[in-house]
């Protein structure tokens, strides 16, 4: 039997074909992954894992609960209690979309070790609902009436405090002073002076305060504290941060509920230092619309913006703040703006450069918000080096003409339109449809995921961290100064966008500095005529 | 006719050849990638059996998964580059691509996620699965590949 050329070739012909295509894959992937590598290795960014505390030992920690809105229920929940109503409607919700695990994550987190021992609402409605959520056979939680009976009564070791704007301060200073531990929503206070005495307060006290940036505990943030302080990004010179909203609940035209009215609601003590009005369902439960209760997009969502920025570069007050916008997109009595941009500068800022020495120095943080779009712009860190997108997800590009990433760039181990790193913590949380849509792309082209995340709620972690300092010592993530720095820089933006001029911060006495007939806080808390200034005052002889 | 016969021989071994390159190739880039997973793939499933690809993403099942995947493109990939086994592989190849096709299906009324281009009904998976059924119907393992010494020579090793 002999075997002719033509035999080989028809037999075996496929054998270089199945070799040429393995190798060709082999060397493909091999090639990818070691490029990956390499850049990871010279990026050397570690992401964080989820921040251990001291566990929360000893006697449950005695919380009263001071407003029991939307945020307040949202609150409790975090800390382990939800309203039978809520359930409910999770569950309901859970029939229509299997999607919606609300409920089952509720029932998976972990139990803190708290005792909600009492309930201070001015509205009944609410005040009730929370004593018959949670009661149990043998406890029922006290109703006050006022949060200083609450505060006094010595029953509670800690108040959560989710009240409009204009009664943070008041309540938290109450608290710090009786030695009651505080959690108190954002922005920490409603004026500029309120905020120097609360920071008094906190340093005399014993207890501990901590502010609702629950922000502070969501992992990609930790992370990219990590990627700037390497130098990844270079100089960062413009942080650009945005909010877009368009629907009522985002615009703050919240539910009027049925059995408002001046018998089930303490008006006047809703009202409290504001402007005595007559009562005022609109008011009530749309607060934030208002500047006598609240402080509209400056103190209520750029706050978030600022911490979540302050969180991961450590920037401080600006130097200076300038904003502009207007009632736009709802003109319906309100009058907290619901588009406006502020600019913050931060002249002698830096996250380190890459080039020479004294070339770069400053940064612009530019805020841009409106309530009448809801198109996603993300938050952008843009260096010299590179760009950072910064959210749930964390996506960094290098820029193309970097002077840290030239080599690579130029030996096409890098290009500018593909990221260089990303990080998705929740990348194995299958049930969120928008979680395991990012997964698919990341999955696509160069993009890396690190695979840790369980999904944790951050508002959880951030109560526990609170409770955690209560009975072990130690810091806050976001306390007495971090809720200065965000509550002066949220009031510079509200007085920059009612005056229509610069606000400026002299960092060496720490005070705004005074523009002549102008009384800050009172342009704060006006609700009108803020632009014009008091009548001058006649010399006496 | 012999002549037609002969051209239908070496296209359909054309097509089943580059084939069987597309899946190899596929196949290997995954088996050297140990960060490849199908989870992203499956877990954005849409269409009537959405429900069935989602349920694949267990913690205790998406490695399985994505190990029977490599080896069934790695299967297909191999039977039809050289030619051997082929109507073996056709089948396993038709499976897969019926997976495929069912896991994003180009139906009115879906959004067609990172496709390349417009589809109704009928998309790439599709013909390829047809494709793969030609290749069954006119295997040409023993016209040009590891057949054609398999049933030529080595049938008449085993006469003489």
């Amino acid at each position: 039997m002999k075997w002719t050329r033509r035999d080989l070739l028809k037999g075996l012909g496929g054998l270089p074909i199945l070799g040429a295509v393995w190798w060709a894959g082999a060397a493909t992937s091999v090639g990818s992954r070691k490029k990956r590598t390499e850049i990871l290795e010279q990026l050397n960014i570690v992401p964080s894992l989820p921040p251990a505390v001291p566990g929360i030992g000893g006697e449950p920690v005695k919380v009263g609960v001071i407003g029991f809105g939307i945020r307040g229920e949202q609150l409790c929940r975090a800390l382990g209690f939800a309203t039978n109503e809520w359930k409910e409607e999770m569950r309901l919700a859970q029939l229509e979309d299997p999607n919606i695990k609300a409920l089952e994550d509720f029932d998976k987190q972990e139990k803190l070790n708290v005792k909600l021992v009492g309930i201070c609402d001015v509205f009944d409605v609410r005040a009730e609902k929370f004593i018959n959520s949670f009661s149990t056979d043998d406890f029922k939680p006290k109703r006050y009436t006022t949060y200083k009976d609450m505060i006094q009564s010595g029953d509670v070791d800690a108040v959560v405090i989710a009240t409009p704007d204009h009664w943070h301060a008041p309540m938290s200073m109450e608290a710090l002073n009786n030695n009651v531990h505080v959690y108190v929503e954002k922005p920490m206070t409603h004026t500029v002076g309120e905020t120097y005495l609360l920071r008094e307060a906190a340093k005399n006290s014993k207890a501990v305060i901590a502010v609702g940036h629950q922000h502070r505990q969501t992992l990609s943030f930790s992370t990219a504290r990590d990627i700037v302080e390497k130098g990844t990004l270079g100089h960062v010179s413009l942080i650009q941060t945005n909010t877009n909203r368009n629907d009522d609940n985002g615009a703050w035209n919240y539910d009027i509920h049925e059995k408002a009215s001046p018998e089930t609601i303490d008006w006047d003590q809703f009202l409290g230092s504001a402007p005595k009005v007559p009562f005022n369902k609109n008011h009530f439960f749309r607060w934030r619309k208002w500047w006598a209760y609240g402080s509209g997009l400056s103190g209520d969502l750029l706050t978030h913006d600022y911490d979540r920025l302050n969180c991961v570069l450590n920037m401080g007050v600006p130097s200076s703040v300038s904003a502009s916008g207007g009632i736009y997109t709802h003109n319906d009595g309100r009058n907290v703006p619901d588009v406006i941009q502020v600019n913050m500068e931060f002249p002698n800022f830096s996250t380190g450069s890459s080039q020479v020495e004294g070339k770069e120095k400053g940064m612009t943080f530019c805020y841009s918000a409106t309530l009448g779009n809801g198109f996603n712009r993300p938050t952008i860190l843009m260096g010299h080096d590179a760009t950072m997108e910064l959210g749930n997800n964390l996506t960094v590009w290098p820029d193309g003409a970097s002077t840290r990433y030239a080599d690579m760039l130029e030996n096409e181990k890098m290009r500018p339109n593909v990221p260089i790193y990303q990080y998705n913590p929740a990348a194995n949380v299958p049930d969120a449809i928008s979680s395991a849509t990012s997964q698919y792309f990341a999955d696509k082209g160069l993009m890396w995921t690190y695979i840790d995340g369980v999904r944790v709620d951050s508002t959880f972690l951030h109560m526990r961290e609170w409770l955690s300092v209560i009975k072990n010592g130690g810091q806050v993530s976001c306390g007495i100064k971090e809720g200065f720095e965000e509550a002066i820089s949220a009031h510079m933006a509200g007085l920059s966008w009612k005056l229509g001029r610069k606000i400026e911060w002299d960092p060496e006495t720490e005070m705004l500095k005074p523009i002549e007939g102008v009384d800050f806080d009172q342009v704060l808390l006006a609700n009108e005529n803020w632009d014009q200034l008091p009548p001058p005052v006649e010399e006496v002889s | 006719m012999d002549q037609n016969q002969n051209k239908l021989k070496a296209s359909v071994t054309l097509l089943r050849i580059l084939i069987g390159w597309h899946f190899l190739f596929e196949g290997i880039v995954k088996l050297y990638n140990p960060e490849w997973t199908s989870f992203g793939y499956l877990a954005t499933a849409q269409g009537p059996f959405d429900w069935f690809f989602t349920a694949l993403i267990g913690d205790s099942t998406i490695g399985l998964v994505d190990t029977m995947n490599i080896i069934a493109l790695m299967v297909v990939g191999i039977t039809f580059t050289l030619g051997i086994f082929e109507r073996l592989g056709a089948i396993v190849g038709m499976g897969l691509l019926a997976l495929y096709f069912f896991a994003h299906p180009p139906f009115p009324g879906l959004t067609q996620m990172n496709v390349e281009g417009s589809y109704w009904l009928v998309n790439k998976n599709l013909i390829e699965l047809v494709a793969c059924w030609v290749i069954f119907q006119l295997p040409t393992g023993r016209y040009f590949g590891l057949d054609y010494l398999r049933k030529n020579k080595l049938a008449k090793i085993q006469e003489q």
